[in-house]
């Protein structure tokens, strides 16, 4: 970067917003200063030309995780457990100081003593993507060289959809997640929430389309159209499906069995789990997106939409 | 003076007007006083500034597509942040009663 003040103020916003939300006395104003601290994230890794890394920022660092905070918050507010952890100890927040502290210093440090030029595995890669046919590097390394990451992602998003259900009572297992919202359905939310959704569904699978040759991806585009739904599902547009449904569950695990398939066809024709056979990389890893696409958008979306709280007896409309 | 001078002189005092509206509507942030009139100063400043940098931007995007895309963009913060505003100025009016 040319000047050195603009290339110096998102980081230095970086760390002045990540001691606010460590510092900052209640709450609401702490996740506003973390989703701040996403926002000038992304800003950072455009900076740095990392497109791809900052997508992901924006969609699942910035966007999703902050959304999850938000509930988890106004959960703590509802059952008054707030008030009990309102005063976050000084402690606390030292412990909290120095562990981001430490880790930030040891991320500085192994930035420092990176050699240059790079390592010998990264010019290697460069000169082996071409036999993947992806032209997006970042798609490459994920889905040829480092599948096995990939696949652990998608299983871990997976189990945290398991870990946000089993937060429901028995009586309502299996039911509709979070509550039936009524919103106006002539107000402003509904309206957004009708003119919204088309426009982003089409940019959430272009950007899953794009990542192949340019920035974007399945995990970037699957949180968009996981937001649209949930748009719809604020503005009381539509209502969340019992989750014991079987179609819901079948396309929850489709994605993962299909990557854990290619996988095991990997270890039967090219000697390895999850190596492709030669000349199908290109073809694979397009069917293995495109199962994965539908069951991330559909994971995130669930965990958002929280655990079962209703009873799934009756069809709402 | 040449086309491409009138061109970036154009760039820089659309980008620096939206920057401006941008300033003012963070000077009104901190300092109006109350929600309302809050609201009403980052919404200017979200599609008029945001406007006029866009604008300024055009000649620069290389192609009718990206500029195109530019143009989008600033439609779809105009929606949400009209949007947004309403949501949070009804919020503030249930929770504050109709004037404060």
């Amino acid at each position: 970067m040319d000047a050195g003040i603009f290339s110096a103020a998102p980081a230095l916003l970086i760390l002045g917003l990540g001691a606010y939300a460590i510092f900052a006395r209640d709450v609401f104003p702490a996740l506003l200063g973390f989703v701040a601290y996403g926002l000038v994230l992304t800003l950072a890794w455009v900076q740095l030309g990392g497109i791809d890394v900052a997508l992901t920022e924006a969609a699942v660092g910035g966007g999703f995780t902050s959304l999850l905070l938000v509930r988890a918050a106004a959960r703590l507010r509802a059952s008054r457990v707030e008030s009990a952890q309102a005063h976050v100890g000084s402690l606390t927040r030292l412990g909290a100081t120095l562990g981001s502290g430490s880790v930030a210093l040891a991320l500085a440090v192994a930035v420092l003593a990176l050699p240059e030029p790079p390592l010998p595995p990264a010019p290697e890669v460069a000169a082996k993507l071409p036999s993947t046919d992806v032209a997006n590097p970042i798609t490459g390394v994920l889905l040829a060289f480092r599948a096995v990451d990939t696949l652990l992602e998608a299983i871990v998003l997976l189990l945290a959809l398991i870990g946000v259900w089993s937060l429901a009572p028995d009586r309502v297992w299996g039911g509709r997640p979070g509550p039936r919202y009524d919103a106006d359905p002539d107000g402003v939310l509904a309206f957004i929430a009708r003119v919204l959704p088309p426009i982003g569904i089409v940019v959430g699978i272009y950007v899953f389309w794009v990542g192949a040759d340019d920035p974007g991806g399945k995990f970037q585009g699957a949180t968009i159209v996981a937001a649209m739904w949930l748009l719809a599902l604020l503005a009381g547009l539509t209502d969340a499906p019992p989750v014991s449904r079987r179609v819901i569950r079948t396309l929850l695990v489709a994605g993962p069995l299909v990557f854990i398939a290619i996988g095991v066809l990997g270890v039967v024709r090219a000697g390895a789990f999850l190596a492709y056979p030669e000349g199908w990389s290109k073809p694979l890893i397009l069917v293995i997106e495109f199962a994965l696409m539908p069951s991330l958008a559909l994971t995130l979306a669930l965990v958002m939409a929280g655990p079962p709280e209703r009873v799934a007896d009756r069809e709402s409309p | 003076m040449d086309l491409a001078t009138f061109v970036n002189l154009a760039t820089y005092a659309l980008v620096g007007l939206g920057v401006f509206f941008y300033l003012a509507g963070t000077v009104g942030l901190l300092r109006f006083p109350d929600t309302l009139t809050r609201l009403h100063a980052l919404t200017k400043a979200d599609n008029l500034g945001l406007g006029l940098i866009v604008l300024g931007l055009l000649p620069h995007v290389g192609g009718a597509a990206n500029a195109a895309k530019l143009l989008v963009i600033w439609l779809l913060v105009m929606l949400s942040s009209a949007d947004a505003g309403q949501l949070v100025a009804r919020v503030a009016r249930r929770m504050l009663g109709p004037r404060r």
